[in-house]
């Protein structure tokens, strides 16, 4: 059975040191190995920014894309081949601005993959720019007044769009980074995990201290209920959605490969190919 | 008697205009009729002038014609519209509710035909289509006992009394027409071969097609005129346990086709030029990570908004060249249904055979232009899936840490493809420039050798069965004609004619435009003194093209037609008429 060291490889990763998404990183190939997966069962689909590179670094299948667009790809990846354990990741640039449209429809959809995003709060490859998550009065390169747009509440949001599985963790807490990966691969529908990942160089404000001051964990809480959305949504507004834990998961809801009609248990990629000649003449009858 | 005749329908958008086109052609195509269609409608649902034009044969057609012979009119607007089509003394049929008149100039003989009374008497006024059909086939001599099959596949789940009564309509409003004593008939069509033959849209053919060739799986946007590609799959895909996603724009389409077929299963999306445009970017990741897509492009007006419902081939050069930087990719463009069936069941093969994007490109003309197709073959449906690794294949255990070279450098630049979920098949996937594994490279050597190996996949040409269909009878031609997509019928009516006047007068029609036929144009321009490029569009997108890839730009005449309607024949007999009488050839 493979170990969590079965999922590292060779490439050092192109992050600062301290980046937190080393620790992303770290959970996801514990979480994989926790659950008994073997490197080539898992896919890992990516989106552009220093998170992105994140497919790369671990020993299993990846696919660095294009910006934006890792959910699309991997929806299309699991619908082919449902045996696979699908994983996107990306940053919040790629989730929340470029790629926000997909965000919101594959919650929507509920494909059953898992989409980890890297949230450090600002545009770290291209050097320091605002992101759709930089708080108010954030300064930037492209705020040097400080950002005048308000932030995105992801927790709030994809509960407001039907999510089934919303969950947020912090890169300085690995147990629980890993529980909740497990617990969102487990998860049989769309899973959303929003994870503060601190960038190291370009975010002086949300950092590992900050996020160590302000956070509070849903298990001190108690009484909390994540089958709840309406506390999940109460509990989002009363912390400014500075909390970590899973804050919602409806366990009721079918993922979307449930729902399809027709749509077989044996993946798609292993089906024949060729229709048959009886199948071939009764369709063509239906133009005559 | 005749053996061809054209007959249009028209009035507001949502009286019936289509489905009285297609119960009239649905019973034709029965009888053994060759018919070409072509619909003239706005980019509404209700009202707004709309027509079907459709052509009635008891020989091939591949083109709308010149002329009119009968037109139906639901209102005036349409008789004033369309009436100056009308042969001399051809006949409009109109409903005498509107107290139709005839336009002066216009030596047509008009029948006015009681259309919604009768209807009304028979028991619905909606049914007045149903007796202008029957008003229709008092002149064309068909027995409407055509009808009642047709009818009953449609009206049946309604009852049999909604049937009984739509017949009704046909025979009192044939009955009618007979009444008036009318002599035409010169305009009663000859008896046909009574063979069975197909009946569909391009967009018919392509879903087919992509069925019959293995998709299983659909990822697209709704939009004119492609959408009843994904109209068809979604009713046919289930049972062979695929399905078609309804994605949230064009962009998540086109990466959720490279997502599927990068999971091993055959996954196509089909749109217009304004998806086209927001695919671009993917189209790239597709070419550089080596992972087919097919791409179908139902060309219609442009730009921008253009003409969402008109006839246009102006996507032309967006489709070779757009996507920034260089990547290998197939577009390969379709003249007929029966060849969108077939070039859909290639452009598979095409896209897993060279690991690339293919675009299958057409025209809103025969995307949603309804033809007569012989029967398709079943024995032509082949499936090659190229270097893909098999499913039952075991792979040697790869080195510690090592990946898969899924990008292995080879002789013909494809490297074999190893599907996720296989054992010892582990690689990086990355629109970055990578190494043989996928992993990401910036070494100049092998930026080099990449760019080499993928590009060069299509260097010596593709494995596509006709990459020009030849008309090519003259060694010393006055003119070649070109063109791709829709036009070919229409050139080659225009050519028959201008042969019959002694021209002579070759015609080259291209189903694969990327990578060019440059061998076979090449030859065939020599043997002509000019060249006539008749294309859909106001810059002579192909002819520039041709130029770029053939040379012998001195020869080249680009003819262009972008005010949204189709070619007539006539209008390429008249182009090439001028160029010889001016003393041009």
């Amino acid at each position: 059975m493979a170990t969590f060291k079965d999922f590292r490889n060779k490439v050092k990763p192109n992050w600062c040191p301290g980046c937190g998404d080393f620790s992303v990183l770290a959970a996801m190939q514990r979480a994989f190995a926790n659950l008994g997966l073997e490197p080539e069962d898992v896919a890992i689909v990516s989106g552009i920014g220093c998170s992105g590179r994140i497919s790369g670094y671990v020993n299993a299948y990846g696919f660095h894309s294009v910006h934006g667009r890792s959910l699309p790809i991997a929806q299309g990846l699991k619908l082919a081949n449902r045996d696979l354990t699908v994983v996107a990741a990306g940053g919040d640039g790629d989730g929340f601005a470029i790629g926000m449209g997909h965000t919101v429809h594959a919650i929507r959809r509920n494909v059953d993959i898992t989409y980890i995003v890297m949230d450090n709060q600002v545009y770290g490859l291209t050097k320091g720019q605002t992101s759709p998550r930089s708080q108010l009065g954030f300064k930037t390169k492209s705020t040097p007044s400080g950002s005048i747009e308000a932030a995105i509440a992801p927790m709030e949001m994809a509960l407001t769009v039907g999510a089934g599985f919303v969950a947020q963790s912090v890169s300085s807490d690995l147990k629980q980074l890993t529980n909740i990966i497990q617990a969102g691969i487990q998860h049989k529908g769309f899973s959303l995990i929003n994870v503060y990942s601190p960038c190291v160089t370009y975010n002086k404000i949300n950092t590992y201290d900050w996020f160590k001051n302000n956070l509070v964990n849903l298990d001190d809480i108690e009484g909390y209920d994540p089958s709840n959305r309406n506390m999940a949504m109460q509990t989002l507004m009363e912390h400014n959605s500075l909390v970590t834990g899973i804050i919602y998961q409806n366990k009721d809801r079918q993922p979307y490969e449930e729902l399809i009609k027709g749509f077989r248990k044996e993946p798609l990629y292993k089906q024949d190919l060729k229709i048959s000649r009886e199948d071939f003449e009764r369709l063509a009858s239906e133009f005559m | 008697m005749k053996k061809q005749l054209s007959w249009k329908v028209g009035g507001q958008q949502g009286e019936g205009i289509d489905s009285a086109g297609e119960i009239l052609s649905t019973a034709l195509n029965r009888k053994g009729y060759y018919l070409y269609g072509y619909r003239h409608f706005s980019s509404r649902i209700k009202g707004g002038h709309s027509n079907t034009k459709l052509r009635i044969s008891v020989n091939p057609v591949r083109s709308i014609s010149d002329e009119l012979d009968i037109l139906v009119a639901f209102d005036q607007e349409t008789i004033d519209f369309n009436a100056s089509e009308l042969v001399s003394n051809g006949i409009i049929i109109a409903d005498s509710k509107f107290n139709p008149t005839v336009p002066e100039g216009v030596s047509a003989r008009l029948i006015a035909v009681p259309f919604t009374k009768i209807a009304e008497e028979v028991g619905m006024a909606q049914m007045k289509n149903m007796v202008a059909v029957g008003a229709s086939t008092a002149l064309l001599g068909v027995p409407i006992d055509a009808f009642r099959e047709v009818l009953e596949e449609r009206f049946s789940r309604k009852g049999q009394k909604v049937v009984e009564k739509n017949l009704e309509a046909i025979a009192r409003g044939k009955e009618y027409v007979e009444s008036e004593l009318l002599d035409a008939s010169e305009l009663k069509l000859e008896k046909s071969d009574g063979k069975k033959r197909l009946y569909m849209i391009g967009n018919d053919a392509i879903a087919f097609g992509a069925l019959a060739a293995g998709a299983r799986l659909m990822a697209a946007y709704p939009i004119t005129p492609s959408s009843e590609i994904m109209e068809w799959l979604i009713k046919r895909l289930p049972e062979f346990g695929g399905t078609v996603v309804q994605t949230e724009d064009e962009i998540a389409a086109i990466t959720m086709v490279i997502g599927a077929n990068y999971g091993g299963v055959r996954t196509l999306t089909a749109s217009a030029g304004p998806g086209l445009s927001l695919m671009t970017e993917a189209i790239g990741l597709s070419g550089m990570t080596e992972t087919p897509a097919v791409i179908v492009n139902t060309q219609r007006g442009g730009p921008s908004t253009g003409l969402p419902t008109k006839q246009e081939q102006s996507d032309l050069l967006a489709m070779l060249f757009s996507t920034h930087g260089e990547i290998p990719k197939i577009v390969i463009a379709p003249s007929t249904a029966e060849e969108c069936f077939y070039d859909t069941i290639e452009a598979f093969n095409l896209a897993e055979q060279y690991q690339c994007p293919v675009i299958i490109l057409t025209d809103l003309a025969l995307s949603l232009g309804k033809q007569t197709v012989e029967p398709l073959d079943y024995n032509r449906i082949q499936i090659n899936r190229g270097k893909l690794v098999s499913d039952d294949e075991e792979l040697p255990p790869l080195a510690n840490s090592e990946l898969f070279p899924r990008y292995g450098f080879t002789e013909d630049g494809i490297s074999r493809r190893v599907l996720p979920g296989k054992k010892n098949g582990l690689h990086h996937v990355t629109g970055v420039e990578h190494d043989e594994t996928g992993r990401p490279s910036e070494s100049t050597i092998n930026r080099v050798k990449m760019m080499n190996k993928r590009l060069g996949k299509l260097k010596n040409g593709i494995n596509f069965s006709k990459p020009v269909h030849l008309d090519s009878k003259y060694e010393d031609a006055d003119v070649l004609l070109i063109g791709f997509n829709s036009t070919r019928g229409t050139i080659a009516e225009a050519m028959e004619r201008l042969e019959a006047e002694g021209m002579r007068v070759n015609h080259a029609h291209l189903p694969q435009i990327l990578p060019f036929p440059t061998q076979i144009i090449a030859e065939e321009m020599k043997k002509a003194r000019k060249v006539v490029v008749v294309e859909n569009n106001a810059t002579g997108q192909l002819a520039q093209v041709i130029k770029m890839q053939v040379g012998m730009a001195e020869k080249i005449v680009p003819f262009g037609k972008y005010n949204g309607n189709p070619f007539l024949p006539s209008e390429i007999y008249k182009q090439c008429k001028e160029l010889l009488v001016h003393g041009n050839i």
